[in-house]
């Protein structure tokens, strides 16, 4: 029988601890399907922050070093310089990149570090239980916004696709989404353009993927797939905020 | 090994001996009282082919570390009391891990921003584990310009043996003053084999280097096997310094700088046919514990002499035999001790 559908090879055979419903493992399937297309399995090292993506250990068959909360891309700037010819990524929530590690993401990617970031978005802090995050939405209720986000006393979500967009050092940056089959195709070529970049020494890039919680959303997983489409897509657009396509600097 | 001593500075005989210990990678943000570290490495690192990154924070500073060092290298980050403080997290990850690497703390008076006069305020947080959990640093205590250049290969070495964080803390003005020095190490350089290092799952298993232990009793087991560790290099790894005791009717201990003005303070009270004598702690942790104890068991009279309010005075409180009178003087926030100070001191500490 001919078998046209299996796990990527860079996937180890084992059930994650991702709540049912949730697009982490989306995520991570897609990111080995691209390290297996380009064939860098054996010279990947992934870097996980604090959260639902600290596991990623228990699930890539690369090696892993586990960053402090925010910390990745820092780390990431080390491991790379210290080995050019390897492929590193770091793999945070938002409550990493966005909240706690906005510092070290952004002076990263004003260096043009050449790593590859991937950025779950889910608009809440999910392992901790749900608490608001700089990206939560405005009138989102979650455990430490109970009546509401409110733009007077919290603030604006955060686009961190945006905001890095506008560095000089980025070569990428691209927000998908993984609500649907169509945008999980879109997330693949995303997924696989970076680290085709990162191998071709173009500098820093970064993909953001809209993914839900729908735990903490307190919803089912098929209205959260819709709340990306109806909620998060409107305030946080898809689309590719910048793409450099030489190795020129300026 | 070259005799030739060159007039060097403390910093930068550090910076010095940390390229010989075939250190590449250091991470570093600006502050004052140890600038000239960054600066000469900035210059001369790319020159052994080195890599030298301005980074936008302590924090950063250290994780930069831990991503060479978790690579296999060996890296080098330097910073003073509020940049060290900043750094504790990833202290903490990186001896949870099993992460190697060199912190320089050129110590500047605190609490707070404080001020840049020497000072040794920092003893706690780098003896005692200024990070959460049940960790260790190595703590080194160089006391002169060559000992900034042996100590920083030593601590590279001791850093790499036991795969823990190695931190050397000194002061403004060890950091500053310029002293004949010999830039050449002692012994040959070796860095070992790092087979544990993350450098791609090419024919091999994946490896990993991490400090989540979440299943039953597995954090704990983790807990006890670096105990194992630190009971190890308590056993094998202090360094001290005994000066002039064989005859003492009283010991001071001290360490870095006051330990320097003691010794003049010891001529100084011996030309009054004062018998006093000095034990140096050198490895601040692991503490010389057997030597505090056994000097202590025959001498009986202790002055701890220190730049803070009574650090180190608690592990030699610990350390000495329960029959030893144990005085304090102590110099806080910048006031350095003078020779007659000490003298001073000692005298009475044996009324």
């Amino acid at each position: 029988m001919n078998k046209i559908f299996e796990r990527p090879k860079s996937l180890i055979d084992t059930p994650t601890h991702f709540c049912p419903g949730c697009t982490h493992g989306i995520a991570h399937r897609l990111i080995a399907e691209g390290l297996d297309e380009l064939n860098i399995t054996e010279r990947t090292i992934g870097i996980p922050g604090v959260g639902c993506s600290v596991f990623l250990y228990n699930y890539f068959l690369i090696d892993v070093l586990e960053a402090p909360h925010g910390r990745a891309p820092a780390c990431a700037t080390g491991m790379k310089r210290a080995q050019p010819d390897k492929i590193v990524f770091a793999y945070q929530g938002d409550g990493d990149m966005a909240a706690i590690g906005t510092s070290e993401i952004i002076h990263a990617a004003n260096r043009g570090e050449n790593i590859t970031v991937f950025y779950v978005n889910n608009s809440v802090y999910g392992m901790t239980g749900g608490q608001m995050a700089p990206t939560t939405l405005l009138g989102q209720q979650t455990t430490t916004s109970p009546y509401g986000r409110e733009f007077k006393t919290e603030g604006y979500p955060i686009r961190m696709a945006e905001l890095l967009a506008t560095l000089e050092g980025v070569a990428y940056s691209v927000r998908v989404s993984l609500h649907t089959p169509k945008n999980v195709n879109q997330a693949k070529k995303a997924v696989v353009k970076a680290l085709q970049m990162q191998m071709d020494e173009m500098g820093f890039t970064m993909v953001e993927f809209l993914s839900t919680c729908n735990t903490n959303w307190r919803v089912t997983p098929l209205e959260a797939l819709d709340i990306i489409e109806r909620e998060m897509i409107p305030y946080f657009p898809l689309g590719v905020f910048k793409e450099r396509t030489g190795k020129d600097f300026l | 090994m070259s005799t030739v001593r060159k007039l060097t500075k403390g910093n930068i005989a550090l910076a010095k001996g940390a390229i010989e210990a075939k250190c590449q990678f250091y991470f570093g943000y600006p502050i004052t009282p140890q600038n000239d570290i960054p600066e000469y490495l900035a210059l001369n690192l790319p020159k052994v082919g080195g890599i030298f990154i301005p980074a936008e924070s302590e924090i950063a500073s250290i994780n930069m570390v831990m991503g060479a060092a978790a690579s296999g290298m060996r890296a080098l980050t330097s910073s003073s009391g509020p940049g060290i403080s900043l750094m504790q997290e990833a202290l903490s990850y990186m001896a949870g891990s099993d992460i190697p690497c060199v912190v320089v703390n050129i110590m500047r008076c605190g609490p707070g921003l404080g001020g840049i006069a020497p000072t040794q305020g920092d003893y706690n947080q780098a003896v005692h584990g200024g990070g959460h959990g049940d960790y260790h640093n190595i703590v080194l205590a160089p006391a002169s310009v060559q000992e900034m250049f042996d100590l920083t290969i030593k601590a590279f070495e001791l850093s790499d043996k036991y795969r823990n964080p190695a931190m050397i803390i000194s002061d403004a003005m060890i950091g500053q003053f310029q002293e004949p020095c010999r830039l050449t190490p002692k012994e040959p350089i070796i860095v070992p084999e790092k087979p544990w290092a993350l450098t791609g799952a090419s024919k091999r298993k994946p490896q990993l280097l991490k400090s989540l232990y979440l299943a039953d009793g597995e954090q704990e087991a983790h807990n006890l096997i670096m105990k194992e560790k630190y009971d190890r290099m308590r056993e094998n790894e202090t360094l001290s310094e005994a000066y002039q005791l064989d005859d003492a009717e009283i010991m001071i201990i001290a360490f870095g700088l006051p330990s320097r003005i003691a010794k003049t303070a010891i001529q100084n009270a011996r030309a009054e046919g004062i018998m006093v004598g000095l034990l140096r702690p050198i490895t601040l942790f692991p503490f010389p514990e057997k030597a505090a104890y056994e000097y202590s068991s025959k001498i009986k009279n202790v002055l701890v002499v220190e730049m803070n309010t009574g650090q180190m005075l608690r592990d030699v409180e610990n350390y000495s035999h329960r029959e030893t009178k144990i005085s304090f003087y102590g110099r806080p926030g910048g006031g350095v001790p003078y020779p007659d100070d000490i003298v001073r001191e000692i005298k009475r500490a044996l009324e």
